[in-house]
C-alpha cells in the first residue's frame, strides 16, 4: 500500500524480497546497500540471529529522489525464509506493493523453492491480494554454481504463467528482458502470463540492479495513470 | 495493475492532526508525538525533532507492533492497544489508532507514565475520527499520480541503478 503524502510531499513504496532460506535475499539488499550512493540510501537494519540468518527483517530505504515534486522513497524488506518463521513473513507483506521472488537455483533447492512460492501465494490471499494482480518479479540466483537447473526448469516449476482472462490483455507480449520470449502468448489453446524473470549471482551484485529497477518499475506504473 | 490500494494524505489532515498533538504534548509534557503508519511508514512529527533516521524507526516501529499483536493472539487477546518500552530516561508510550497506525509518544523523566497515559487516551479518540474521515472519504482507495509522473521516475531509476 503505496502512502502519498500531500502534506509533506511524500511517496513510499513497499517492495519484499521473498524466497527459500538462504537463497540470497540479503545479499541482494547488501549488494544494493553498497553501491548505491550514501545520499540515496538509509541505514541497512538487520533483525537477525547470531548466526547471521534473518530473523525478522531486513530494511533499507533507497530514495528515487523527487519527481514532480514528490520525494520518491522504496522501502526494501526481505522476509526470514525458515519455515517457522511465517508470522514474520506474514506480517512483512502488511502493504506491499511489489514482490521479488529470490529463488535458489541449485537443483537440490527446487523443493523449497516451490513450497516458498506456495507460502507467498497463502500468505498474500491472506492479506486479499493476488500475486498476479501485484507488480511481481523473479530472480533466479546463483547462477553461478555447478549444481544450478536449467532457466527452463526453473521457469517450468516456478513461474510456469497464470491464466490472462481479460480479452483486453490477450495478446503477445514480448518480454523486454529476454529476445524470442514472450511474457504474455497462448500456450495451447490457453493465454497465459509469466512473471518477468532474472538470472542473477547476487553476491557479486549480477542481476541484482535489473531485478530492482523491473520490479520498480512495475510498480511506479501502478501508481501512474492507466 | 495493482492489486494494493493507495491512501493519501492531505495538507488539511497534516494540521488537524498537527493541532491534536500539540495540544496533547503540551498536556503531558511529552517530547514528541510521532504518528507511523502499520506498514512501516513515518506520517508526521510534531514537538521535539528527534535525532535518529526517522524512517528506519517507523519500519521498525510497525514490526513492534505486529509483533506484539501476535504475542496478544498467542495469549487470548485480540490485540494489545497500547504498548510502553521503559528506559531510563527515555520512554516510548505506543497506542493504536483506528486500527490503521500507531501514535508514538517519546517522553522523558519530565514526566510520568500516569500522566502520558491519561493524555493518550483523548488524542486517540480524537486522532481515530481524523483518521477514520481520511479512510472512508472515498479516495482512499486508489491514488493516480499526474501524467508524466511514471515518465520522469523511470529516468531516475535508470539514473540510480544504471541505465
Ligand atoms: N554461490 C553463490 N552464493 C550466494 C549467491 N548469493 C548469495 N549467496 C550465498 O548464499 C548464502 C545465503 O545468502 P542470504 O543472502 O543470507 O540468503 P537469504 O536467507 O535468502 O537472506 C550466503 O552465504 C551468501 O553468500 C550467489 O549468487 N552465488
Ligand atoms: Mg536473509
Amino acid at each position: 500500500m503505496s502512502m502519498i503524502n500531500y502534506a509533506s510531499r511524500e511517496i513510499n513504496c513497499k517492495l519484499v524480497y521473498y524466497g527459500p532460506g538462504l537463497g540470497g535475499k540479503t545479499t541482494n539488499l547488501e549488494f544494493v546497500f553498497n553501491k548505491v550512493a550514501p545520499n540515496a540510501r538509509g541505514k541497512l537494519i538487520s533483525l537477525a540471529t547470531e548466526t547471521e540468518r534473518t530473523l525478522f527483517f531486513d530494511f533499507l530505504p533507497v530514495d528515487l529522489g523527487t519527481i514532480r515534486g514528490f520525494k520518491t522513497r522504496f522501502h526494501l524488506y526481505t522476509v526470514p525464509g525458515q519455515v517457522y518463521y511465517n508470522a514474520s513473513r506474514k506480517l512483512i507483506l502488511k502493504g506491499v506493493d511489489g514482490v521479488v521472488f529470490v529463488a535458489d537455483s541449485q537443483i537440490e533447492r527446487m523443493e523449497a523453492n516451490i513450497e516458498a512460492m506456495q507460502n507467498l501465494y497463502d500468505n498474500l490471499s491472506q492479506h486479499g491480494f493476488n500475486i498476479t494482480a501485484l507488480p511481481f518479479v523473479m530472480q533466479y540466483n546463483k547462477r553461478d554454481l555447478p549444481n544450478a537447473a536449467t532457466i527452463q526448469e526453473l521457469q517450468a516449476a516456478l513461474n510456469p504463467g497464470w491464466p490472462v482472462e481479460d480479452p483486453a490483455r490477450q495478446r503477445v507480449t514480448p518480454d523486454p528482458y529476454h529476445e524470442g520470449e514472450n511474457l504474455i502468448e497462448e500456450v495451447g489453446g490457453q493465454w497465459i502470463e509469466r512473471a518477468p524473470y532474472f538470472e542473477a549471482v547476487a553476491m557479486n551484485g549480477d542481476g541484482v540492479f535489473d531485478t530492482l529497477k523491473a520490479v520498480s518499475k512495475l510498480v511506479l506504473k501502478s501508481l501512474g495513470t492507466a | 495493475m495493482s492489486g494494493a490500494s493507495s491512501w493519501s494524505f492531505r495538507e488539511e489532515d497534516s494540521k488537524r492532526i498537527h493541532v491534536i498533538l500539540m495540544a496533547f504534548l503540551r498536556e503531558s509534557n511529552a517530547r514528541t508525538g510521532m504518528i507511523v503508519d502499520r506498514t512501516g511508514q513515518m506520517v508526521a512529527t510534531v514537538g521535539e525533532e528527534p535525532t535518529f533516521d526517522p524512517t528506519a524507526f517507523a519500519s521498525l516501529t510497525a514490526a513492534d507492533f505486529s509483533a506484539n499483536d501476535q504475542l496478544a493472539r498467542m495469549i487470548g487477546e485480540p490485540e494489545f492497544g497500547s504498548l510502553f518500552h521503559q528506559g531510563e530516561k527515555e520512554s516510548m508510550y505506543l497506542a493504536d489508532i483506528a486500527r490503521r497506525v500507531i501514535l508514538v509518544v517519546l517522553f522523558d523523566n519530565r514526566t510520568t507514565l500516569g500522566l502520558v497515559k491519561l493524555r493518550v487516551r483523548q488524542t486517540v479518540a480524537e486522532l481515530s475520527k481524523v483518521f477514520d474521515d481520511m479512510f472512508t472519504r472515498g479516495d482512499a482507495g486508489q491514488v493516480r499520480m499526474e501524467t508524466g509522473f511514471v515518465g520522469e521516475a523511470e529516468d531516475e531509476l535508470d539514473k540510480l541503478f544504471g541505465a
